[in-house]
């Protein structure tokens, strides 16, 4: 399973993951979360400008058998989202840590960064 | 603590996703939901329906006590044949839907939903009490001597009687038709086979002893890997029944809701005689029900309905109408399906609606049922 972790992403305990670069994150849901979820067939995402708090619901994830709320890892207001989830959501299950990224943001509190899991810590926290 | 069915150690074994079932701990999936849905539509799938409890009824009266407190008429079945059928309180409400066989001439099988079993236990033993003919009749709930399996599929049919290593006997394709079902010896007990299902595919039921289900379970496997044969749980079996428009109790069926209202008009012999709720659905069907349960298909792409969503009429002067009972994504169609109630002046097919989905409506067409056709 931590095979699978990239080296480069932070994990909140919501199972969300983070990708930052030149102060812009990247947010998505873990291999773990996917897996769990199983077959994911809807992706509700936050609109383009949004403010979102970190720790807050902004998106929802729908498998066949249930919604499941996706939040923010980070606070800061979202810059794009992956419009190709709307049409292709089980992108979020076959690449969930690249072709099936959510949202990105434009971080408001860096530091927040901080308080998230590294791979290890997130394999950890998984049971993996 | 939750139920477990004789099966549990081979669902843990297969890495199933167990949830709580109505007190049962079942298997949700395996390789999952999508995958396993498309192969009992395209293959075959097997699942574990030990937790559905089997109640006989033996006995000379046993025809007239079943046919007052079922709606269905029981006279219309010979040996070896079954029917669907409910059983109503007086207000006509559904106490339960379920299979009824006549395994032999004065005696019945009973399969009922997991989550009714004491309530129908007590109902039956309640109106057998008061049935004037009740020293003829002899009423058990063995749901806990015995397994299940549910074989679904459209080739299913080419491996069943590989399951029983008995060349003498007539292969169970041939033999039995719809709604039938039959004896067969496996491991020196007898089982019972009917070929129905709740998916509106191909397939056999198995009701067992016990402690024989497992190893039913593992040879039944066995003999449709070739075949594509997966293990299939309880999300599946949700998907299939919701494509094919078959009611859930709970969902579609309560107490407070008749089977005319819930559009099982069928099942129900007005002109047999006297049954338990007769009255308030002759009425119904001469004046009319208040609500009617409808089939409806998302009309664009959108997170699939979900039950207890309301379901609100289109158009400027739109307003809330109903409630979805069963909803969500269908793996064979690829959009959003669901069923529920809305006032029968307002259930015309092709009628535009919406569900209510978080806070937003989301365009639906009622459409008839059902919802998924083979082929």
């Amino acid at each position: 399973m931590s095979a699978s972790i990239p080296p480069d992403v932070k994990h909140a305990k919501t199972h969300e993951w983070v990708r930052v670069r030149d102060g812009l994150a990247t947010v998505g849901i873990s291999d773990h979360a996917q897996h769990e979820l199983t077959d994911v067939v809807f992706v509700e995402l936050p609109a383009v400008g949004r403010a979102l708090l970190a720790g807050a619901a902004c998106a929802v994830v729908e498998s066949v058998k249930t919604a499941s709320d996706i939040y923010s890892p980070v606070s800061g207001e979202v810059t794009a989202v992956n419009q190709q989830l709307l049409q292709h959501p089980e992108l979020v299950n076959s690449d969930p840590y690249g072709a099936g990224w959510f949202f990105q943001v434009k971080l408001s509190r860096p530091a927040e960064l901080d308080a998230l899991l590294n791979p290890a810590d997130y394999s950890r926290e998984i049971g993996a | 603590m939750l139920k477990r069915t004789p099966l549990f150690a081979a669902h843990q074994k297969l890495g199933a996703r167990l949830i709580d079932f109505g007190g049962w701990e079942m298997p949700l999936h395996y390789s999952g939901i999508l995958d396993e849905h498309l192969a009992v539509r395209s293959a075959a799938g097997l699942f574990d329906i030990s937790h559905m409890g089997e109640i006989v009824v033996r006995g000379s009266a046993s025809p007239e006590f079943l046919n007052g407190v079922l709606t269905n008429d029981i006279r219309k079945l010979q040996n070896r044949h079954g029917q669907y059928t409910l059983m109503c309180n007086e207000r006509g409400g559904a106490i339960d839907d379920l299979y009824v066989y006549q395994v032999e001439a004065e005696e019945f099988l009973l399969i009922v939903n997991a989550s009714r079993i004491s309530a129908d236990a007590a109902w039956l033993t309640q109106q057998l009490a008061a049935f004037p003919g009740r020293s003829a009749v002899d009423l058990k709930n063995l749901s806990a001597d015995f397994g299940a399996l549910a074989l679904q599929g459209p080739k299913t049919a080419q491996f069943i009687d590989a399951c029983f290593s008995s060349p003498t006997s007539q292969s169970l394709a041939a033999a039995l038709r719809k709604n039938e079902i039959t004896r067969r010896e496996f491991l020196g007990r007898s089982i019972f086979i009917s070929r129905t299902g709740y998916t509106g595919e191909d397939g056999f039921e198995m009701v067992a002893p016990a402690e024989v289900t497992p190893a039913l379970w593992n040879k039944v496997l066995e003999a449709g890997a070739p075949f594509g044969l997966k293990p299939a749980g309880l999300g599946a079996r949700d998907t299939l029944r919701t494509e094919v428009c078959y009611p859930l109790y709970g969902h579609e069926l309560d107490e407070n809701t008749t089977p005319l209202e819930a559009g099982l008009g069928v099942f129900v012999a007005l002109a047999k005689g006297e049954f338990m709720g007769r009255s308030v659905l002759a009425e119904q069907k001469a004046r009319g029900t208040t609500k009617k349960l409808v089939a409806f298909k998302s009309a664009e792409k959108s997170a699939p309905p979900r039950p207890d969503y309301p379901i609100w009429s289109a158009g400027p002067d739109r307003r809330p109408i109903g409630r979805v009972t069963s909803g969500t994504q269908s793996p064979s169609l690829g959009i959003g399906i669901g069923l529920g109630y809305v006032p029968p002046e307002m259930s015309a097919a092709n009628s535009p609606i919406a569900i209510e989905i978080r806070g937003k409506h989301s365009p639906a067409t009622i459409v008839p049922k059902p919802l998924y056709r083979k082929g």
